[in-house]
């Protein structure tokens, strides 16, 4: 087994595009889990209107791409609206369950052959991250040192990818720390005790929801300039319940808490594939073949989602004062 | 109760089971490992060189492989068209990992066969976890004359009535582990493809009469559900963890056996029985696999309402579900009663499983697919009530086929979702719930 | 009898001098059970009323109802001259109707301070476009943080400011959430047993919380079960029973009426009142 390769792999992982997008779609359900306390389970449909509404942007109405990302934004605002409205007045349980049905909706939508003159239907859209990598200002070439090495268009993606963490990551920070940000976090714990104290629960909840929701948008589109393409089969139950383990090992009512989740969650998820990988390619693990491997992973990642809720439900980096389930 | 002690119970109380199941566990699959490999071998050709992504299929009708059948494969930035040799087996190669949409082209049929499932004539190939993929189309008597309306409404609803009877017994599992323990169990669907996978392991691989095969699967399936709660729910709450947190472990347990039923059972799409005699009424074409399993929901639904009503076990199930501290306060075993329904839901869904596969086909995706068809049916009835949960299972069944006589095929489930939205906005406790009491 | 706050003798919905909430033909089914059937009742303005009944009374539906919680199938209710049906709940608490809860509901991961600070009105910072610039909100922030201090100080509470809610005792979150009503200066606060699960010491602190709100003005209407602390603090007595009120009047007329005694006790109609209530109550 290589094991200089694998770690230059997991450590490669650890400040990928793809990291990236995953921890801003975390970040965004920080605020709505984590601080506001709605448990969104449809967190893979903000990312993927925040990307299909990128791609359409460009590819449809001939957007340039900085006003095509501001309207993958909006979509995503609209889209909270459209998903909100109706739902935030459910108990908890039934929000889980018609959130991941909304998902699902939207996913069936941009899969459906009659819309796929904009959507590009299974095969999904490409072609729309020309003017992206145009902008792109380094010199061809190739930076870095040992793990980290790129050439220069992913050097350009990986800074514009975590640029855009830190910035969510500071503006959540600045607007939690503030009154606002009290009041979510009053209604996380009781939001009866809350409404009684004159404050407009729906309105605030609606607020939180905009506001995750459009930090996943901008994870989605970080997540298809990475890929070059988006297709439906990308945004399915799995990259939810991917973004609730990254939540969840951080610890959810941190700002912290989804970056670090976010590297360690891939880290380690790269490490043990490339390991049991190995195993299987030297013999010692004989009961799975090399395809199998790759579904292990999301074998770890549904135990690692039961260990952490029953173990440690404020995550590695939450308090555990400052993290529990309501209900 | 200080820390220690609590920490104590928490390893004693999980760990032990945690070690009993994934000895199970091993033991199951262990089994079925061994019985795995020895079958699929007959129906699918070797891939052809290049990429080792491949979709496959066969496209039989009354179990011979027909010839010159044209499949058009799309997905990102490809487009490539196959054709089924004489067995009627075809096979292509893909480049990427990602889902495919597969569609027949009808105007290659031979005179006079069409679609068994004429809406269907596109399926699709979910390759971002597999590297093989079947389709398949099953060819009958060409039903592609004009229907008029009438009869497609009755066809329709029809079928949605078989869909609905099948996904309330599904449904009711969900609905009684709700009641009892406020559980919104996400691992259930993974219990109906685990009644579809047993099935085919007994019936198609390893030969067994059907009788003996339902008879096992559904034995498993009660096993299983037992398993679940003795060795995952019961600890969780005996260390009181909060029904949101239950609610992800469900989710994550979910995954977990997902996966495991994929490493285990491969992702190819499995053809339980391939026996389909069609069986006629007006405009109605079924087959009688579809017209037992129909009567057999029907049964079932009609002794669980008996078992519910009249048994001492199911009126106790009953007093539990309305308000467990005063069921135990009247001398009832909650734990037990408990146990008795995870027991009773893995039988029911196991054979809603089994009764799905031998009618359609099923793959590791299938229960996971239609969980939240089982979920909009009891929201839909009103969390809780077992008679809410029927109700709801026929009305998305109606709504799922009826619907593709206005949608296209490929919304059939959005629209059931949408439903699910609408009714939650009007009645957020369900068709037949009660409004509870507020403070 | 005559007295200072009705119009006339105290009867079940009679009129008062100077009423500051009215509510009319209040009723709340749920299923077939008819929870609250309240046809005329008026609180008095400035006053201490204590509501009081047999559990199951509809005295929590009642107060969710007026507050805005609950829905009820008929009725309007005024207060301080607005029509207050179908006004949601928060609106209420802005016109300065504000209440507590009978299980407390103090914010159990917000310090004690910011439990406080959340129960100010107005806030400039919680409106999420100025949120984020600390310079629109910083200045309110002290002036409701010096606010919350000295409710804290009043309240003996002070020492626990930077705790988390949850590691109060269940009396200390009682005056917690009494506390964090006052920041907003309501004019009629409405408090869900306040005494309940509260130790002896601290009930007779929140009793002179609840006197001390009078002499600034504020009305208070309470849910209470125990008699005894009904007949030390409040000036008027409602009684409910089976969602309906069944008497009213000053307390030591009200603990004499033979409808009171029978809503209360049924048989039991020569055992004091004050000792037994609870118990015979819970036995039902």
């Amino acid at each position: 087994m290589d094991w200089l390769a694998i770690f230059n792999l997991a450590l490669g992982e650890l400040i990928s595009p793809l990291t990236a997008a995953y921890i801003l779609c975390a970040i965004g359900l920080a605020v709505h889990f984590g601080f506001t306390g709605l448990m969104n389970f449809g967190q893979a449909a903000f990312a993927a209107v925040g990307a299909y509404g990128m791609a359409i942007g460009i590819l449809t109405f001939g957007m340039p791409t900085a006003v095509a990302i501001l309207f993958g934004m909006a979509c995503a605002v609209i889209f909270a609206l459209v998903l909100g409205i109706p739902t935030l007045r459910l108990r908890a349980d039934y929000l889980a369950i018609v959130t991941i049905a909304a998902a699902e909706i939207f996913r069936y939508l941009m899969l459906t052959s009659g819309f796929a003159g904009v959507t590009g239907g299974s095969a999904g859209l490409s072609a729309f991250n020309e003017e992206f990598r145009a902008l792109n200002p380094f010199p061809d070439g190739e930076y870095g040192f040992g793990p980290f090495v790129f050439r220069e268009e992913e050097l350009w993606m990986r800074i514009v990818g975590w640029l855009t963490v830190v910035l969510a990551a500071l503006f959540v920070m600045f607007v939690m720390r503030s009154p606002w940000g009290r009041v979510l976090r009053g209604i996380r714990e009781d939001e009866d005790a809350v409404r009684s104290l004159g404050k407009n629960v729906f309105a605030y909840k609606l607020q939180a929801l905009i506001i995750g929701g459009v930090i996943a948008a901008l994870g989605g589109m970080i997540f298809v300039l990475n890929l070059s393409n988006v297709q439906p089969a990308s945004w399915g139950t799995n990259f939810t319940f991917m973004i609730w383990t990254v939540l969840l090992l951080g610890g959810a009512a941190t700002i912290l808490g989804p970056i670090v989740g976010g590297m360690l969650f891939f880290l380690l998820l790269t490490l043990t594939q490339s390991i049991i990988g190995g195993l299987v390619d030297v013999g010692v693990i004989n009961f799975l073949s090399p395809p199998q491997v790759g579904q292990v992973r999301f074998l770890i990642i549904g135990l690692a989602l039961m260990a952490l809720v029953i173990f440690r439900p404020q995550g590695i980096f939450g308090n555990k004062k400052e993290m529990q389930f309501n209900g | 109760m200080n820390p220690l002690t609590l920490s104590k119970r928490g390893i004693l109380g999980l760990n032990r089971p945690v070690a009993i199941w994934l000895g199970a566990l091993a033991v199951v699959f262990g089994m079925l490992f061994s019985a795995v490999p020895a079958s699929a071998a007959d129906e699918t050709p070797a891939p052809a060189d290049g990429s080792s992504l491949v979709i496959k299929g066969k496209v039989k009708n009354e179990g011979v492989g027909v010839a010159g059948i044209e499949l058009k494969v799309t997905g990102p930035s490809f487009e490539e068209i196959a054709t089924t040799d004489a067995d009627g087996l075809w096979s292509l190669n893909v480049p990427t990992k990602a889902e495919y949409k597969v569609e027949i082209q009808l105007d290659s049929l031979p005179e006079g066969v069409g679609l068994r499932d004429p809406e269907t004539t596109v399926r699709t190939a979910d390759l971002t976890m597999v590297e093989t993929a079947s389709v398949l189309f099953p060819l009958g008597v060409d039903t592609r004359v004009e229907t008029p309306i009438l009869d497609q409404i009755a066809i329709r609803a029809f079928a949605g009535l078989n869909l609905g009877l099948l996904l309330a017994i599904a449904a009711i599992g969900i609905s009684l582990i709700f009641g009892t323990t406020g559980l919104s169990n996400f691992a259930h669907g993974e219990m109906v493809t685990f009644g579809a996978l047993t099935t085919w392991l007994f019936y198609a691989v390893l030969d067994l009469p059907l009788i003996i095969s339902a008879v096992i699967t559904i034995a498993i399936s009660a096993a299983f559900g037992w398993l679940q709660d003795a060795a995952l729910w019961k600890p969780l709450r005996g260390r009181r963890l909060g029904l949101n947190q239950m609610m992800i472990v469900s989710i994550g347990f979910g995954i977990f056996l997902r996966y495991v039923l994929l490493i285990v059972f491969d992702g190819e799409t499995k053809v339980i029985s391939g026996d389909f005699q069609a069986v006629e009424f007006g405009p109605i074409i079924t087959t009688a696999n579809s017209i037992g399993s129909m009567a057999i929901s029907v049964v079932t639904l009609a002794a669980v309402a008996l078992f519910l009503t009249r048994t001492r076990i199911g009126k106790a199930t009953r007093a539990v579900s309305d308000n467990a501290s005063l069921a135990a306060s009247t001398g009832i075993d909650v734990e037990k009663i408990i146990r008795i329904v995870w027991v009773v839901a893995g039988a029911l869904t196991g054979l809603a499983g089994m009764l799905y596969g031998l009618q359609f086909q099923a793959n590791w995706l299938t229960g996971f697919q239609i969980l939240l068809l089982l979920f909009a049916a009891t929201t839909l009835g009103g969390l809780g009530t077992s008679l809410g949960a029927t109700v709801g299972a026929l009305i998305i069944g109606f709504v799922v086929e009826l619907s593709s006589l206005v949608l296209p095929a490929d919304l059939k489930y959005a629209a059931s979702l949408i439903i699910l939205i609408l009714v939650l906005l009007v009645r957020p406790q369900g068709v037949l719930g009660k409004k509870q009491r507020i403070g | 009898m005559a007295n200072n706050i009705s119009v006339g003798a105290a009867a079940p919905g009679c009129k008062k001098v100077d009423p500051i909430l009215v509510a009319d033909n209040v009723t709340r089914q749920f299923g077939g059970l008819t929870a609250v059937d309240v046809a005329h009742l008026e609180i008095p303005r400035g006053q201490i009323t204590a509501l009081i009944g047999p559990n199951g009374a509809g005295k929590t539906t009642l107060f969710n109802l007026l507050t805005g919680f609950d829905k009820p199938n008929t009725g309007t209710w005024i207060y301080d001259g607005k029509n207050l049906a179908g006004v949601p709940s928060y609106k209420v608490a802005r016109l300065g109707m504000v209440r507590t809860f009978q299980l407390t509901k103090a914010l159990s991961l917000l310090t004690v301070i910011d439990n406080m600070r959340l129960g100010a009105q107005d806030q400039p910072g919680e409106n999420f476009l100025r949120s984020f610039l600390k310079p629109l909100w910083v200045k309110y922030e002290n002036q409701i943080t010096a606010k919350a201090d000295d409710l804290l100080k009043r309240f003996k509470l002070d020492a626990k400011r930077e705790d988390y809610a949850a590691a109060l005792s269940g009396g200390q979150r009682k005056l917690l959430e009494m506390a964090r009503a006052l920041m907003s200066d309501p004019k009629l606060v409405m408090l869900d047993e306040p005494m309940a699960g509260v130790n002896p010491a601290l009930t007779q602190s929140l009793l002179e919380h609840i006197k001390d709100l009078k002499k600034n003005g504020t009305t208070v209407l309470f849910v209470e079960h125990d008699m005894h602390m009904v007949r030390h603090i409040s000036d008027w007595v409602v009684v409910m029973a089976e969602g309906k009120i069944v008497a009213e009047g000053p307390p030591a007329v009200v603990m004499k009426d033979q409808a009171v005694i029978d809503a209360y006790l049924g048989a039991h109609a020569d055992t004091d009142l004050g000792t037994v209530a609870i118990k015979v109550v819970k036995g039902k």
